[in-house]
């Protein structure tokens, strides 16, 4: 079980909670999980987000490793110029 | 993939070699968008909107079509239905469905046998427009009456009972507000605004395009990712992708805005209807009204300071007009803006609005430079009234690792308080000022990205070697790239060349943005490299009869590991070259990643500025970058993305802007009207590059290309703030506006 943390604007649709428990062991997990827990959310993580990983910005990375001893936390997909 | 070692000895990484493509832009050699031509091609033009918002009820093109010369006409029909919703806005701004958006939105366009033709036949086309209430103010249209600009477009994120032209809202933060606010000393509130600005890139779109009926395909444009433009037009076409090929020219400038497409896929549907090739190249009028500047803002910001200058709490309010369609650009400002620092109770909200303005495009760190703007210029203000030195502040505020970021992670090894301390150690922080003249600073960030990146580097018969990536070259990749294989290879720069791909040559790259390429794909060609060079030591074992673990690579030759392993002369990159044939055919490597760990990135800018209080203008006197470039592969590119930042950066605070009349039309758009900084503006701009390793490449590279355009809003502002005797809240500080505001400091 990873905790995974919730920007502001998202918590609304996870029962108003800032961190979640989800049972994952990569991106690709975690992102079904948090759909399947709280449908509301489909909608943005569909649109597509980037995790942050210990402060590393990952995008589109499914398997990405994460554990109960990793900071995790959901971020916007990122763009740039 | 992980740094090498903490510290390295650089052979050619780090040097200033010269630029691969420096003598093909200075005699005029290079091919521009607009310099590709092909036999019997067609020229095309397109019909925009005189409105800011009308429906269309009918297009009668039967006159342009007798016309002489016209081969081809087409409109929105003439375009397919794409599954993803992106997709699909960028095909409505490139031809509109039923309604024109804003003044310059595309409606149709022809391809005729000349220039004139095509233009004159432009004229002949009958639209019969219903002409609709607009908005192009981002306060104006939140408002719940404001004229609707397209319906039903809000993300699940906005709060019922808002006007539809809000589309989303985001907010990031942590602590106790309340409390933070209540243990200050001091809190200022300011409201700022800032205009919209273009990229301003000098090239303008263009595009030679041949698509025959068979479907099949080949286009060549001006972009900063041929991939995205493949995507976006076969979709946007309804064809399959492997049947478009597309090509980059050279790019005269990009900055963001060349990462989506205008005329690309109206210029494929003209050929398509027409069977000829179909040229469009895009006027500077067209470009400023119908290409994407930046998003135009209204925002509210609040800190809360001790006397000795430790901030206890900090909230702000973004709202970010982008346009006649959605886009993500005020959630990267929201995570931004206070970034730099080190907070117990911080709170960003963003909305990101609808008006009648053109589709907003990426501007280097988008979302960014603005936010930060209004953060710099409050903390400013606090140290004026608190009588605290700026950098002291900073310093005592700054994020470093171990900080809860504002937007969520807690920040790894960050670079921020070497910046900040190289700034506070540099002569001009001391320097003297003199009458009406004032020092500004302010920090900047931006997250950095890898991304999809392909890369091929192929052993030629003579040792050298071709390294193929497939980024548009718009900031000295083809250098840097070059640079990294020589390195990795051991061989001097001049024997490697880096080009191009076409979207067929090579697999998908993500755009050219994010900072990316420098990172990401020398990331690619170090891995590609070493792969070449793994099957070259195992090509000499077997030719030496020896296990491939008894040799090793040291100085571009293969050599034996130790005594154990027998006595051979080492064999050079050339030697093993010259028998490829005879030891297993061509020897290559590729490397193929999603590239992730580009670490975050941290500047500092210092200016000082004089203004004059007849006149209002304001000169800039002395200008210092400090930036945390992770290795710098190429000082001079570094160094001038670092300059060009702080130009763009002065442009943006001081002159540049749209200017929507209130019938909701463009009043300035050309390069007369819409002032860009020009040589004589400018002071030199110093930098300095500090080389702290990012721990995600193996050579410790970090983008630089879009943090430098973060500070130069704010701390211009604060430098011309402080010069004036007056806070200035809104962009860009225009002699009016500044003398406005200093007979109005007079008049107490």
């Amino acid at each position: 079980m990873v905790k995974v943390k919730l920007w502001g604007s998202l918590r609304q649709f996870a029962d108003d909670q800032e961190w979640v428990d989800v049972d994952a062991s990569n991106f690709k997990e975690l992102l079904d999980q948090l759909s399947h827990l709280y449908p509301a959310l489909r909608p943005k993580i569909e649109r597509g987000v980037s995790l942050a990983v210990d402060g590393v910005i990952y995008r589109n990375a499914w398997f990405t490793q994460i554990s109960d001893e990793n900071e995790i936390v959901l971020m916007p997909y990122m763009v740039g110029g | 993939m992980a740094l090498d070692t903490p510290k390295r000895d650089f052979k050619i990484v780090g040097t200033r070699v010269p630029r691969p493509d420096g003598i093909d832009k200075v005699t005029g050699k290079a091919a521009y968008g607009a310099d590709i031509t092909a036999t019997g091609m067609l020229h095309g033009r397109i019909l925009r909107s005189p409105h800011a918002h009308a429906r269309i009820i009918s297009i009668d093109t039967s006159a342009a079509e007798a016309a002489e010369g016209v081969k081809a006409i087409v409109t929105s029909a003439d375009f397919a239905t794409p599954d993803d919703a992106g997709i699909r806005d960028i095909r409505d701004n490139c031809l509109a469905l039923d309604k024109v958006l804003y003044d310059g939105h595309a409606i149709a366009a022809v391809a005729a046998t000349s220039k004139s033709a095509a233009k004159a036949a432009i004229r002949l086309i009958r639209v019969e427009y219903e002409i609709l209430p607009h908005v192009t103010d981002v306060d104006a249209a939140m408002k719940p009456d404001a004229p609707i600009v397209q319906s039903g477009r809000a993300f699940e994120s906005v709060p019922a009972g808002m006007s539809q032209n809000v589309h989303s809202h985001v907010e990031f933060g942590h602590g106790d507000l309340d409390a933070g606010f209540a243990n200050a000393d001091k809190i200022i509130e300011r409201t700022f605004k800032t205009a919209a600005t273009h990229q301003g890139y000098i090239e303008p779109q263009a595009c030679m395009a041949n698509l025959g009926a068979d479907g099949r395909g080949e286009l060549w444009c001006c972009t900063q990712g041929q991939y995205m433009v493949r995507e976006n037009c076969a979709a946007i076409l309804g064809i399959e992708a492997s049947q478009l090929r597309v090509t980059s020219s050279e790019i005269g400038g990009g900055f963001g805005g060349k990462t989506t497409t205008f005329i690309e896929p109206v210029a494929l549907a003209l050929s398509r209807k027409s069977g000829k090739p179909v040229k469009i190249v895009m006027t500077r009028e067209e470009v400023f009204r119908a290409t994407g500047p930046t998003v135009s803002t209204s925002m509210d910001v609040k800190i809360g300071m001790k006397n000795d200058g430790r901030i206890t709490a900090a909230r702000a309010e973004l709202r970010y007009q982008g346009g006649a369609f959605p886009n993500h650009t005020v959630e990267f400002g929201a995570q931004a803006a206070f970034a730099a620092y080190d907070l117990a109770a911080v709170q960003t909200l963003g909305w990101g609005v609808m008006t009648n303005r053109p589709k907003e495009v990426a501007y280097r760190a988008p979302g960014a430079p603005t936010a930060i703007y209004a953060v710099e210029s409050v903390v400013d203000e606090l140290c004026q009234q608190l009588n605290l030195d700026p950098l002291d502040v900073r310093l005592l505020n700054a994020a470093r690792k171990g900080t809860l970021s504002a937007y969520g992670p807690t920040f790894n090894e960050i670079g921020l308080v070497a910046t900040l301390e190289a700034a506070k150690n540099h002569p001009h922080y001391t320097a003297p000022l003199g009458e009406n003249q004032g020092r500004g600073l302010s920090c900047g960030f931006w997250f950095n990205f890898g991304g999809n990146t392909c890369v091929s580097l192929n052993l030629n018969s003579d040792g050298t070697v071709g390294v193929v990536e497939g980024n548009p070259d718009i900031g000295g990749s083809r250098a840097s790239i070059s640079m990294m294989a020589a390195e990795e290879l051991g061989i001097p720069y001049d024997k490697v060349r880096t080009v191009i791909a076409d979207t067929t040559s090579l697999g998908f790259n993500d755009v050219t943005d994010g900072s990316r390429v420098t990172f990401a794909v020398g990331l690619a060609t170090i891995e590609a490299a070493r792969a070449a060079k793994n099957e070259m030591c195992a090509r000499v074992a077997k030719l030496w009869g020896i296990d491939t673990d008894a040799v090793q690579w040291e100085d571009g030759s293969v050599k034996p590991a130790g005594p154990n392993a027998g006595e051979h002369a080492p064999m050079s990159i050339a030697d093993i070259a010259a028998i490829a044939d005879e030891t297993g055919g061509p020897i290559a490597g590729h490397h193929e990643v999603n590239a992730d760990g580009a670490g975050v990135s941290f500047g500092v800018h210092l200016v000082d500025t004089e203004v004059d209080p007849e006149t209002g203008a304001t000169t800039v006197l002395r200008y210092t970058v400090f930036q945390d470039a992770g290795k710098a592969v190429h000082p001079d590119y570094v160094e001038g993305q670092m300059q060009g930042g702080a130009v763009q950066g002065i442009g943006w605070a001081l002159n540049e802007e749209y200017i929507y009349g209130d019938d909701g039309l463009l009043q300035n758009a050309s390069l007369l009207d819409y002032r860009v900084p020009v040589a004589s503006d400018l002071p030199n701009i110093e930098t300095v590059i500090l080389e702290i390793p990012n721990p995600g490449h193996p050579y410790g590279v970090r983008g630089v290309g879009e943090t430098p355009i973060v500070p130069p809003l704010a701390a211009i502002s604060n430098a011309v703030s402080r010069a004036a005797g007056i806070r200035l809240t809104e962009l860009p500080m225009s002699p009016p506006r500044i003398l406005h505001a200093i007979t109005q400091r007079r008049d107490g």
